[in-house]
């Protein structure tokens, strides 16, 4: 990536401090040489002690890693926030719109917007077809992956709206920084986030199935290999609400009950961080033994409320995405506040053939693909890893999709060498109940390897806290 | 409270204390190898260990020769044998970390913790010269748990089941090491009052950090049947069997649902024969075979907690 092509966050290619960063570059004078270091050492340490770690799938069982923490925020002005945020929350609006409507009518279908082979798409679920879900929202907690490319350039690169995860990571790290350095936050009117799990758990007692007033809400959880476990036990946590595995819950007269010391307790709300495969034997993988058998028909009889809704997948998968634009205009009437990456579609023989001939310089995504895995960045690409990708695209055209390689913003950040700018994203998370919200905040995803574009934490990315400024700052 | 976040609590209390008690024998004997006398005896001195963790048996099958060396690492660091300090220590963290949020922030810190400085310990080696500062550790590790547990816990279900596992744990060994301790040093009762059977009574006495407590009792000689009634009967002494038993039976009466009555059944006979009996009695039928049923008695009250609360059957 040629440097003065990118944008970086924090200065204007002549060499000036952007506004929002002005008070933090005069504050970086004053801080002595050696000091960032040394706190980035000190979380460390207490990011260790306080078990803040994610398990790496393919390494050794229960092998623990620490998220690598940039000890430099990353500042967001409210002007860009505002649109950042009214953005996401209209396209969460229109994912819901599009999810009801997919399993119920299929006006969008019949409109000619979205094909009729989405209805093949494997993350389709036949099984939620005319299921009513309470206030009609499917993805209550979903995850909108933004990157950034200049001034006022900003794209959604996905919609996260299965299980999406890392927001204990947000939390985690603004309460990190202003232990780390309390006289920053004098200096800058930082918007909170630490009322997210309020909010989230507002909203899950907002879905509960008609009639409870009182819902009791569980958390889910695959278990304490699962690599996100420490965010479940986290959220659960602050919620205040029972952190359950598939064994803990049973299915008996068409209700959910956990097991406790003093005997069955009815379940009525259950946020699941277990993917749609296995969270009941009975209706899908046979095998699970981390799911409940019985709970999907419960759950479609209205009985319980799952959270997010089975079927969320039909529409993040990355041949989906391409449609969300129209989905905005054809559900809200609106013109998208938020722009799409240019995408292109291999199952389409001219789009094919492009990405074929310029393979070199696109990102080249799996549809079903997530954390950066199954992925291949052609700039970055070796001949070798071109062919190979390559073949097997050409062996599955449509589980394929490609997109430009984008020249992420870059935001100063804390490398072995000294400060240097590493490429971001941006990950708030959309939670929709009563009303459809977020907090000012997300997870600031960094790539750390200089020049790199891939900021999955699964592929060695690290977090940084983000700081939306409740005010714009008087220049 | 949900069954499995109980059993997970009581689990980890249980393996902590497993593990302090393991590090109190081992402790104690090894400062007894080190007095002049028992050069010649050494190889008695070993033996006794492996036999409260009651594994004598799969240790000979395994590592043979019951030397100094061999136990320490058997009984301490082999990761084998899920009785040793380290596999106790291990399980605890498991334990721990499956319910975090069932626990204090700083308690699941302080688990946590001990188990970073487990692993770091063990990666730069523990070597047989160091095992009285590594049992210390342990000892003092325990203590802190505990202390954390008490100073930050919320009084609820929760915390009533890492004290059940605490206390049925220290129980059984308590009874254990006074069983096996009692049958190897009473054979040497022509030596009553001598030197060495100081040594060896004070050192059982130190081992359940009851030194002083007989002192401050009886303010007399070391006499092996005041040892046993302190351990056994004193219901003040924080280790003896009827201390511990005051506790679980307050605990298992406030945890009363429709489940247990079997526990409390058990526990209260238990406690009736702690609380009512007189040494002269235990001593008559048999300080041995008092213990032994206690022991079975005890464990028998552990299964019984198990399936009321923590695996309920399905």
């Amino acid at each position: 990536m040629n440097k003065n092509t990118v944008f970086n966050e924090m200065l204007q290619r002549d060499g000036q401090v952007r506004g929002v960063y002005a008070d933090f570059a005069d504050w970086l004078k004053t801080v002595p040489h050696g000091r960032l270091e040394q706190k980035r050492l000190e979380a460390e340490l207490l990011f260790r002690r306080v078990g803040i770690t994610f398990n790496v799938y393919g390494e050794e069982a229960g092998a623990e890693r620490l998220i690598p923490f940039d000890v430099m925020p990353r500042i967001l002005a409210a002007s860009e926030w505002q649109k950042l945020s009214a953005g996401a929350i209209q396209r969460v609006r229109a994912l819901n719109a599009f999810l009801h409507d997919i399993y119920h009518q299929r006006d969008i279908i019949r409109a000619g917007i979205v094909p009729e082979s989405i209805l093949s798409n494997e993350m389709f679920r036949p099984e939620m077809m005319g299921v009513d879900v309470p206030g009609g929202i499917y993805a209550h907690i979903a995850g909108i992956d933004i990157v950034r490319t200049d001034e006022h350039d900003f794209f959604v690169l996905e919609d996260n709206l299965r299980t999406p995860s890392g927001v204990s990571y947000m939390l985690e790290n603004r309460k990190m920084m202003m232990r780390l350095f309390p006289d920053l936050f004098k200096r800058y009117p930082v918007a909170p986030v630490e009322h997210y799990p309020q909010v989230l758990l507002n909203n899950l007692r907002a879905v509960a199935p008609v009639g409870v007033s009182a819902p009791t809400v569980v958390l889910l959880t695959p278990g304490a290999y699962n690599s996100a476990y420490f965010e479940h036990a986290f959220l659960a946590q602050q919620m205040g609400i029972e952190l359950v595995e598939g064994q803990d819950l049973f299915v008996h007269d068409d209700a959910v009950f956990m097991r406790t010391t003093e005997g069955p307790k009815r379940v009525d709300v259950i946020y699941r961080r277990l993917d749609d495969e296995y969270l009941d034997p009975l209706v899908f993988n046979a095998d699970s033994m981390l799911g409940v058998p019985g709970l999907v028909s419960v759950y479609r009889n209205g009985g319980v409320t799952l959270a997010n809704a089975i079927g969320t997948g039909v529409a993040d998968d990355k041949a989906t995405y391409t449609y969300v634009p129209e989905m905005i205009r054809f559900y809200l009437g609106e013109e998208p506040i938020l722009q799409n990456v240019p995408t292109y579609r291999l199952s389409r023989a001219d789009d094919l053939a492009y990405v074929l001939e310029h393979l070199h310089e696109l990102v080249v995504k799996e549809v079903q693909g997530s954390g950066g895995y199954g992925m291949l960045v052609g700039p970055a690409a070796s001949q070798a890893q071109l062919a190979e990708f390559r073949a097997r695209i050409l062996a599955h055209p449509s589980n394929y999709i490609a997109q430009p390689t984008l020249a992420l913003s870059a935001c100063p950040t804390l490398v072995e060498q000294g400060i240097a700018p590493r490429h971001v994203d941006l990950r708030p998370f959309v939670l929709s109940g009563k009303t459809v919200s977020l907090v000012p905040g997300g997870l600031s995803r960094v790539a750390l390897k200089e020049g790199s574009l891939v900021v999955n934490s699964s592929q060695g990315g690290g977090t940084k806290d983000t700081w939306i400024l409740n005010q714009e700052l008087p220049c | 409270m949900l069954s499995r976040t109980a059993d997970h609590l009581y689990w980890m209390a249980r393996n902590i204390e497993r593990a302090e008690n393991m590090a109190r024998v081992l402790d104690v004997t090894q400062k007894m190898a080190l007095l002049a006398h028992a050069g010649q005896q050494e190889a008695a001195l070993w033996p006794p260990p492996v036999m409260i963790s009651g594994n004598l048996a799969a240790f000979q099958n395994q590592a043979g020769e019951l030397n100094a060396a061999q136990v320490f690492r058997y009984l301490a660091l082999d990761e084998n044998n899920p009785t040793s300090i380290v596999s106790s220590l291990n399980c605890a963290r498991e334990n721990a970390r499956a319910v975090r949020v069932a626990m204090s922030s700083e308690m699941w810190e302080n688990v946590n913790a001990l188990w970073l400085e487990l692993r770091a310990r063990i990666s730069v080696g523990i070597s047989e010269n160091e095992l009285s500062e590594f049992c210390e550790w342990v000892k003092s590790s325990s203590h802190l748990f505990r202390g954390v547990t008490s100073g930050t816990m919320l009084r609820d279900d929760a915390h009533r089941f890492v004290q059940l596992g605490t206390f049925i744990e220290r129980a059984d060994n308590t009874a254990r090491l006074l069983d096996v301790k009692y049958h190897l040093l009473l054979p040497s009762q022509e030596s009553v009052g001598g030197a060495l059977d100081y040594y060896e009574w004070s050192s059982l006495l130190r081992s359940v950090s009851s030194f002083e407590a007989y002192q401050k009792v009886f303010r007399d000689t070391i006499e092996p049947w005041r040892v046993a009634e302190l351990l056994v009967l004193r219901a003040d002494l924080p280790r003896s069997l009827h201390a511990c038993f005051d506790e679980l039976l307050a605990i298992l009466e406030q945890l009363s649902s429709g489940s247990n009555k079997e526990c409390l059944r058990l526990a209260g006979e238990l406690h009736a024969r702690l609380h009512y009996g007189s040494m002269e009695a235990i001593f008559q039928a048999g300080l041995h075979e008092f213990l032994a049923d206690f022991i079975q008695h005890n464990n028998r009250l552990g299964l019984e907690i198990q399936h009321a609360f923590l695996s309920p059957p399905l």
